[in-house]
């Protein structure tokens, strides 16, 4: 599934998302519900940032993999799987468990498909000895 | 007469105990950030610490950026 169809579907599953962003590890948009390219971008440098400055405030190794920041204006969603991002924004009180849900399942479903196994070839039978004849 | 006072007196016990449940519940909420890790932990800052003020004033100016 591509980037649109993922944010197409988000949107029409979610009716508490405004607005929404999917990106890469650097920043790149790579679909927006947004139409405003500028504000897309700065959506995903938002969230990026968001992450960043969280992951600072851990001594450990462990990486952020999702965060909400809850204000009174509304809130704000950023979830990560691998170099995959996407950031949502929300109006206020809403339902945290569900956004989340919905925006991994949207971020799954842009995920690419890996790569088909190859067909393990078929062992050859071992070969039956042939029993010596008896001559006597 | 004397029921009729207990009567009232238990109606305003009653709605006086509901306000201030209502009030509890919806009262002013503080702004936070739940940031949760890879290892299953979550941290919670709540707006006053010097980590929430920097990771809400982000989050604010992703809110002006992201209405559609």
């Amino acid at each position: 599934m591509d980037a649109a169809q993922a944010l197409a579907d988000l949107t029409e599953i979610s009716s508490q998302i405004e607005s929404a962003v999917l990106f890469d590890e650097q920043g790149a948009v790579l679909g927006s519900t947004l139409a405003d390219r500028g504000a897309a971008e700065a959506l995903a440098q938002g969230a990026a940032e968001l992450l960043e400055e969280a992951a600072a405030f851990r001594s450990s190794e462990a990486a952020v993999t999702q965060l909400e920041a809850s204000t009174h204006e509304g809130s704000v969603f950023v979830v990560r799987d691998g170099a995959r991002r996407i950031a949502a924004t929300t109006g206020a009180s809403p339902t945290v468990g569900l956004v989340f849900y919905d925006l991994k399942s949207a971020l799954r479903g842009t995920a690419e498909a890996p790569p088909a196994k190859p067909k393990p070839k078929p062992q050859p039978r071992p070969r039956k000895k042939k029993e010596p004849v008896d001559e006597a | 007469m004397r029921r009729k006072l207990l009567g009232l007196l238990g109606f305003g016990t009653g709605v006086f105990a509901g306000s201030v449940l209502y009030r509890r519940s919806n009262g002013r909420r503080r702004d936070r950030v739940d940031v949760y890790f890879d290892d299953g932990s979550m941290v919670s800052f709540v707006e006053g610490s010097p980590e929430a003020e920097k990771l809400l004033r982000v989050a604010r100016g992703v809110l002006g950026t992201g209405t559609p």
